[in-house]
């Protein structure tokens, strides 16, 4: 069983007690000012975009196999059991690859930091492992943010979309992208008109560079063979030649 | 005492050293934020397109020219060796110098070699640089240990050196390939003339050409530095299998572009386009200007090739990690100055050291017994060659 998030923007009213919950539970700051900025930053963990008459909320994606935690070179991220991704910033070097890999853009700096720290969203791991919803999901007056188990979660999107055919666009965002995520979004028009993106494939990506990595045992097995053969087939046609000059030299 | 002489290039040395300490002081002070142009939406710039990529590649020159004289065997290289395995190891110097800048906590640069995670290509390269870099120390300490007159310490080194050499030029076959393996997690964010699934071939293949191009180019300063011959004929034919290298690699630029369906790109009107052909207009007169032998014949003329390969090969890697991956972070990046400061003054910082080191070591004149050696062996060979005949 593995937890995750049911986001249904059309429910979301855009009151945004989702992202003060959010920074209360991380003992960040939150003003006016901090809500008005509609971006994922170091001190703003989710954020609530606008999108017209729409609402949309930016979140980590909590991947089912995430890319974040295959490219991090210390494995400072890592897929819980229990469905979050979670960050030890202990181990961080701050190389920052998980930024530039995540397909959703999500992964912020403290760029202002002296000794800073990669900082996202870790779906309340302390919390739900004590059996407890996100801080997000029990802020929600409306229902737009709900947290429970993935396939319940799944199944109830399904439900919504099949009961309500022509308020939903008829599809599940994140059941299949990079490979199905623990975040899942429900919107009433097509997903990149809601700001997310649609262009990803549906295989998850660590793959494409592990395609590549696993091939590194074999390229120091038959490399070394090759080169150690190389080597000495070189240099025995020199001892070689060596050895007939010599003898050539007594002869005369 | 004897006041030394001011001239051009030590005023701009001494110019760049100010600015990039300063900008070191900033780093150090205010964080990444204060010192550098990146962003959530855009985490690496120059320092990682520029000090990193570039910076490893254009060291690519040790492992070419020691998988040429000591493995394949072909001792007349011999002489431009030294030089070319000190610039590698002053360039990995660097490369790791570079990175204590750019990681967010450069006091942890030791992390990946206690803390595993095979899965991440950032991971192997962190190891085989590491590694590397111990190998290139390894195969430049006989200069030293030559120096000092140290014949003990001497004969340890050479007894391990060939299983050195090809421990070498494995791990800098993985390394280099994987610089561009580490972009193929981002489909998504890199642009289409340069997103590949050849792209750890190509960045191994291009730097194959850096290493034979920074020889040439380094043979060039040095000979005019210390007033050595130039070896033309060496040069030369260097320079052939260069121009080999380049026609391989566009042959496969070309090919992957028309089997991805990317050729339409190239007819876009946008700054991607631009820079892409410049990269591939530098590679490309490189390799026709190296094809003609009256170029080949004049050391100024090799010299200016190899630069322009070496142009076209730096705008390939910071195409990659730079102007490739801008459309789709939604944002715009432009180094700070202080970004251009500190890695300028490492650059030159390289060119400072390798003078240095070049001037009282003996990396140019390898007349002690491993040079004389091979020399000798190569000899009976010609002889035999003669009276065969």
């Amino acid at each position: 069983m593995s937890r995750a998030i049911l986001y249904d923007s059309t429910l979301c009213v855009g009151c945004k007690a989702c992202e003060g919950a959010c920074a209360e539970r991380w003992g960040l700051p939150y003003d006016q000012k901090i809500a008005a900025e509609e971006h994922l930053s170091a001190h703003k963990l989710t954020a609530i975009e606008s999108h017209g008459e729409r609402y949309s909320r930016r979140l980590c994606m909590h991947c089912e196999q995430p890319t974040c935690a295959s490219v991090c070179p210390v494995g400072a991220l890592h897929k819980t059991a229990l469905g979050p991704v979670v960050y030890d910033a202990d181990k961080c070097m701050g190389c920052r690859y998980c930024m530039t890999a995540c397909p959703f853009q999500v992964p912020s700096y403290e760029w202002s930091a002296r000794l800073p720290k990669v900082r996202k969203c870790d779906q309340c791991y302390e919390r739900q492992s004590k059996g407890k919803p996100t801080a997000c999901a029990e802020a929600c007056p409306t229902g737009a943010t709900t947290c429970g188990d993935r396939d319940a979660l799944v199944a109830e999107a399904k439900k919504r979309i099949g009961e309500k055919p022509d308020q939903y666009y008829n599809r599940i965002y994140g059941l299949k992208e990079v490979g199905g995520t623990s975040v899942l979004v429900l919107s009433a028009v097509p997903f990149e008109q809601i700001g997310l993106r649609t262009t990803l494939p549906q295989e998850p990506l660590p793959m494409l560079t592990w395609n590549v990595l696993s091939h590194v045992p074999d390229v120091v097995s038959v490399g070394s063979v090759l080169l150690g053969g190389i080597w000495w087939i070189t240099n025995r046609r020199d001892e070689v030649a060596k050895a007939e000059g010599k003898g050539k030299g007594r002869k005369s | 005492m004897t006041r030394p002489k001011i001239t051009v290039w030590r005023v701009i040395f001494v110019l760049l050293a100010l600015a990039g300490l300063y900008s070191t002081y900033l780093r150090v002070m205010y964080g990444l934020g204060g010192s550098t142009n990146l962003s959530d939406k855009f985490p690496w710039g120059i320092w990682i397109g520029f000090d990193i990529l570039c910076g490893v590649g254009l060291a690519a020159g040790g492992f070419t020219l020691v998988a040429v004289v000591h493995i394949f065997n072909i001792e007349k290289y011999h002489p431009i060796l030294r030089p070319s395995i000190l610039t590698a190891f002053l360039g990995y110097v660097l490369v790791v110098f570079a990175l204590l800048f750019d990681l967010g906590r450069p006091d942890r640069l030791w992390h990946p070699l206690v803390m595993w995670n095979p899965h991440s290509v950032m991971f192997e390269v962190a190891w085989c640089v590491t590694l590397y870099t111990t190998v290139l120390a390894l195969e430049f300490v006989p200069v030293v240990l030559e120096k000092f007159e140290l014949r003990q310490s001497l004969k340890v080194v050479r007894a391990i050196s060939v299983p050195l050499m090809i421990a070498g030029v494995i791990l800098s076959t993985l390394h280099q390939s994987s610089l561009g393996t580490l972009y193929l997690i981002v489909p998504h964010k890199l642009y289409g003339l340069w997103y590949t699934p050849l792209l750890p071939v190509l960045f191994y293949i291009s730097a194959i050409g850096a290493g034979l191009a920074m020889t040439i180019f380094e043979s060039w300063h040095s000979s005019k530095a210390f007033g050595r011959q130039l070896e033309t004929p060496l040069l030369a034919s260097m320079a052939r299998v260069l121009a080999v290298v380049l026609s391989v690699y566009l042959t496969i630029r070309y090919l992957d572009l028309s089997k991805r369906g990317a050729l339409g790109l190239v007819t876009i009107n946008r700054t991607e386009t631009w820079l892409f052909g410049l990269e591939i207009l530098l590679m490309a007169a490189a390799m026709v200007l190296l094809y003609q032998r009256r170029v080949r014949r004049s050391p100024a003329a090799l010299y200016w090739c190899a630069v322009l390969y070496l142009f076209g090969f730096i705008t390939n890697r910071l195409n990659v990690a730079v102007t490739g991956m801008e459309s789709a972070s939604g944002t715009h990046y432009i180094p700070k100055w202080t970004e251009m400061a500190v890695t300028l003054s490492i650059i030159a910082l390289g060119f400072a050291i390798f003078r240095v080191v070049a001037h009282y070591f003996p990396v140019f004149d390898a007349h002690e017994e491993e040079a004389a050696a091979p020399v000798e062996a190569a000899r009976p060979r010609e002889y035999v060659g003669v009276i065969k005949r």
